[in-house]
C-alpha cells in the first residue's frame, strides 16, 4: 500500500521581481497514516509553502505532491476544494475563526458543506467540542473567547469530521506556554485514538518536543529527517 | 440551501452594517417608488380631467382639422352630417365651432381660437351653462390660465375680431362672463369660449361645426362622412407623449437613485471582499468551493436587497398609502408644461409600478453583488489567508 502522502522531487518558485525565487528546492519526503510529524526550520525555510502544497491550496512548480492517491496538481478547483473538505483539517496560527458564527457554528461549517444531516452534525460537533474541553461556550462569538479557547475551537472544527489529515501552521505561535502544552496534549490524544496523521510546520520548541517525526528544511531542502 | 444560511447568518451577524445598507437600499425603493407614483398620478390626474372637461367618449373631426396645425384652423368648418345630428339630439354629443380670431384685452392684440359651444351641453363638464341667457353680447368664457397670464377678470370687455366666412373682417365687443376653473391647457389657453350659435352667426357658418364631442356612453358610432373619428386612447396619446416627455428629469433621478443602490451595495461588496480575504480564504481551506463563495458573497448583497424591500414595507407603506390619501400641494407654476397638472397632486402607485420598481432594483443589486464577487474566483487562498489580495 501506498504512503497516505508522497512528495516527489518538489519544487516551488515564486515570480520575483522578473526573477524567481526558489521556496522549495527538490523536496521527496512520505507519510504514513497516523505520523505526528513537523516541518521545523527557520524562518523563509519553505514551511509554509510545503504544507499548502499538501492540503492543495497552492500548486509546485515542478515535481508532485500525492495526497491520498491523488495527485494536487491535477486537481480542478473543485476537486481540490472536495479532497480538503472531506480529508484534510487545517489549523492556523492565526485562528481563522468565521467571526460572525458562534462557537458551535465555527466547528459545525465543515459538516454543512460535507451535507451531514442535522442530528449527526450536532452529534459530532458536541463530540469535538468536548474533546477541546468547550462544551460550555458553545454559543458565544469568538471574539468573546481566550486565544488558548479560540485555538481550541479551530482544534475541534479541524477535527469534527475526522479528517485523516491534519496540517498545522504555527498553531502555537499565539499561545502562552500553558495553552500550547495543552492543545498539543489534546492533539497527541486524537493522534492516538483516531490514528489521524499531524504535519505541523513550525519553529516552537515545545511543539518540537512533541514531535515523533523531525523534518528540518533550510532554503526549502529537507537537511534532516529524523525520529527521536 | 446552505448558501442561503451562511448568507443569512453573515449578514445578520455583521450588525449595524447590514442596517446601514437595508436602510439605505429601502430608502431607496421608497423614493424611487413615490416618485414614479408621482408621475403615475400626474399622468393619471391629466388623463381623467381631459377625458372629463375636452374629449369626453372622443371626437369626431372635420377634414383637414389638426389642432396642433394652426393653419388648418381657418378652413376647419363644415355643415354637421345628419348622423351626428342626431346624436346631437340626443344630447349624447354636442358640436364645437373653432374660428381663428383676434382679442385686444387691455389693447394688447392677441391672436386666440374663438371656441363655439352650445351652453346647454353637458357632454363636457365645463361651465358652458354660464354662456346661457346672458343679456350682453357677446358673452364670453375664458380658462383660469388664460385668464390670469392675460390678467383677465369677470365682467371686462374687450374687443374680438374675426373674419368671416366671405373673408371680411369684423368685430364686437365681448364680456367676460365666466372663468373656467379646468386644468387642461387644450381648452384653456389661447382661446375664447362663447355660444356656439353666436359664433356660427357671426362667421356666417349656421349649421357647422369643427368637430363634435361625443359621450362615452354613446355605443355604435356612425360613420360620417368626410368626418374622422379620434377616439379616446388617440386622443390621449399626445398627453402619455407629454407627460412621458417631462419623465427627463425624472429619469436622471431614477438614475441618481439607481446609482446610490448600486454604490450602496457595490460599496459594501468591494470592501467585504476586502476586510474578509482571511475569511474567504479560511472557507476555501475549509473545502468551500470558490464558486460557492462568490455564490455567497453574490446572495448576500441580495439578502439585503430583499431585507430592504421588508423594511421599505414597513415605512413606506403608510408613507406612500398617506401622499396618495392627501395628495401633495403643487405650488409651481406648471401652466406651461402643456400637459394638466392639478395644484394638489395625488400620486398613484399601481401594482406594476411597485413590482417593477423591485425588480429592477434587485436586479441592480444582484448584478453589482456579482460583480465584485467575481474578484474572488481570481484569489488565491494562500494570499486569502495570508490576508492578501491578489
Ligand atoms: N506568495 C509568495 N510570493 C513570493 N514569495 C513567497 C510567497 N510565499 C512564500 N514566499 C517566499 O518563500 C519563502 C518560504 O516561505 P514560507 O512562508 O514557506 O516560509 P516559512 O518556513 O513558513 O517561514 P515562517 O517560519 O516565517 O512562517 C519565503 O522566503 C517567502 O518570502
Ligand atoms: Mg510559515
Amino acid at each position: 500500500m501506498s504512503a497516505l502522502i508522497r512528495i516527489q522531487d518538489l519544487t516551488k518558485q515564486f515570480p520575483m521581481g522578473g526573477r524567481r525565487f526558489t521556496a522549495l528546492d527538490g523536496i521527496s519526503l512520505e507519510f504514513e497514516r497516523g505520523e505526528f510529524s513537523g516541518l521545523v526550520g527557520p524562518s523563509g525555510s519553505g514551511k509554509t509553502t510545503l504544507l499548502n502544497i499538501i492540503g492543495a491550496l497552492d500548486n509546485p512548480t515542478r515535481g508532485s505532491a500525492i495526497v491520498l492517491d491523488r495527485d494536487t496538481k491535477t486537481l480542478r478547483h473543485r476537486e481540490a476544494a472536495r479532497l480538503r473538505n472531506h480529508n484534510l483539517g487545517f489549523i492556523f496560527q492565526t485562528f481563522n475563526l468565521l467571526s460572525v458564527y458562534t462557537v458551535f457554528e465555527n466547528v459545525e461549517f465543515p459538516l454543512l458543506l460535507l451535507k451531514m444531516e442535522k442530528s449527526g452534525r450536532r452529534k459530532a460537533v458536541m463530540d469535538a467540542l468536548e474533546w477541546v474541553g468547550l462544551t460550555d461556550k458553545v454559543d458565544m462569538r469568538p471574539a468573546r473567547l481566550s486565544g488558548g479557547e479560540c485555538q481550541r475551537v479551530a482544534v475541534a472544527r479541524a477535527m469534527v469530521k475526522n479528517p485523516k489529515i491534519v496540517l498545522a501552521d504555527e498553531p502555537t505561535a499565539n499561545l502562552d506556554a500553558e495553552n500550547s502544552h495543552n492543545i498539543l496534549k489534546m492533539m497527541i490524544g486524537l493522534n492516538r485514538e483516531f490514528r489521524t496523521t499531524f504535519i505541523f510546520a513550525t519553529h516552537d520548541e515545545k511543539v518540537i518536543g512533541y514531535l515523533k517525526r523531525i523534518i528540518s528544511l533550510n532554503d526549502g531542502q529537507v537537511v534532516r529527517d529524523e525520529e527521536p | 440551501m446552505l448558501t442561503l444560511r451562511l448568507a443569512w447568518r453573515n449578514i445578520t451577524g455583521a450588525g449595524l452594517r447590514t442596517w446601514l445598507n437595508v436602510g439605505v437600499l429601502s430608502f431607496i425603493y421608497v423614493l424611487v417608488i413615490w416618485h414614479q407614483g408621482i408621475l403615475l398620478g400626474m399622468q393619471r390626474h391629466a388623463v381623467n380631467a381631459m377625458i372629463s372637461d375636452e374629449i369626453s367618449g372622443g371626437q369626431f373631426w372635420c377634414r383637414g382639422y389638426d389642432p396642433f396645425d394652426p393653419l388648418t384652423i381657418e378652413d376647419s368648418h363644415q355643415n354637421i352630417p345628419t348622423d351626428l345630428l342626431s346624436l346631437i339630439d340626443e344630447e349624447t354629443a354636442t358640436p364645437i365651432l373653432v374660428r381663428p380670431g383676434t382679442i385686444y384685452p387691455k389693447n394688447r392684440m392677441q391672436s386666440i381660437l374663438i371656441k363655439g359651444i352650445d351652453p346647454d351641453q353637458r357632454i363636457l363638464d365645463i361651465p358652458s351653462s354660464d354662456l346661457q341667457d346672458i343679456p350682453h353680447r357677446l358673452p364670453v368664457m375664458v380658462g383660469k390660465t388664460m385668464a390670469r397670464k392675460n390678467g383677465l377678470t369677470q365682467g371686462e370687455e374687450f374687443v374680438i375680431r374675426w373674419r368671416d366666412a366671405d373673408g371680411t373682417f369684423d368685430a364686437i365687443e365681448g364680456h367676460i362672463v365666466s372663468i373656467m376653473d379646468t386644468i387642461v391647457p387644450a381648452i384653456d389657453q389661447g382661446q375664447i369660449w362663447v355660444p356656439l350659435a353666436d359664433l356660427q352667426e357671426l362667421s356666417g357658418m349656421a349649421k357647422q361645426a369643427t368637430l363634435v364631442v361625443v359621450d362615452q356612453q354613446v355605443r355604435g358610432l356612425p360613420a360620417a362622412k368626410n368626418w374622422v373619428f379620434k377616439d379616446q386612447a388617440n386622443l390621449l396619446r399626445d398627453v402619455n407623449d407629454m407627460v412621458n416627455s417631462k419623465r427627463g428629469g425624472a429619469v436622471f433621478m431614477y438614475i441618481i437613485l439607481m446609482f446610490l443602490a448600486m454604490l450602496a451595495i457595490f460599496d459594501t461588496q468591494v470592501l467585504a471582499i476586502f476586510r474578509r480575504r482571511r475569511e474567504i480564504g479560511t472557507m476555501m481551506a475549509l473545502g468551500m468551493p470558490r464558486i460557492r463563495v462568490i455564490g455567497l458573497f453574490t446572495l448576500e448583497g441580495i439578502l439585503l436587497g430583499i431585507l430592504a424591500i421588508g423594511v421599505a414595507a414597513v415605512y413606506g407603506i403608510p408613507a406612500l398609502y398617506y401622499t396618495a390619501q392627501k395628495g401633495l400641494p403643487i405650488s409651481d407654476d406648471t401652466s406651461d408644461w402643456g400637459f394638466a397638472v392639478a395644484s394638489r397632486l395625488f400620486p398613484a402607485y399601481s401594482a406594476a409600478l411597485i413590482t417593477g420598481t423591485v425588480a429592477i432594483v434587485m436586479i441592480t443589486i444582484t448584478i453589482v453583488s456579482f460583480l465584485p464577487s467575481r474578484r474572488i474566483a481570481k484569489l488565491n487562498p494562500t494570499d486569502a489567508l495570508k490576508g492578501k489580495l491578489t
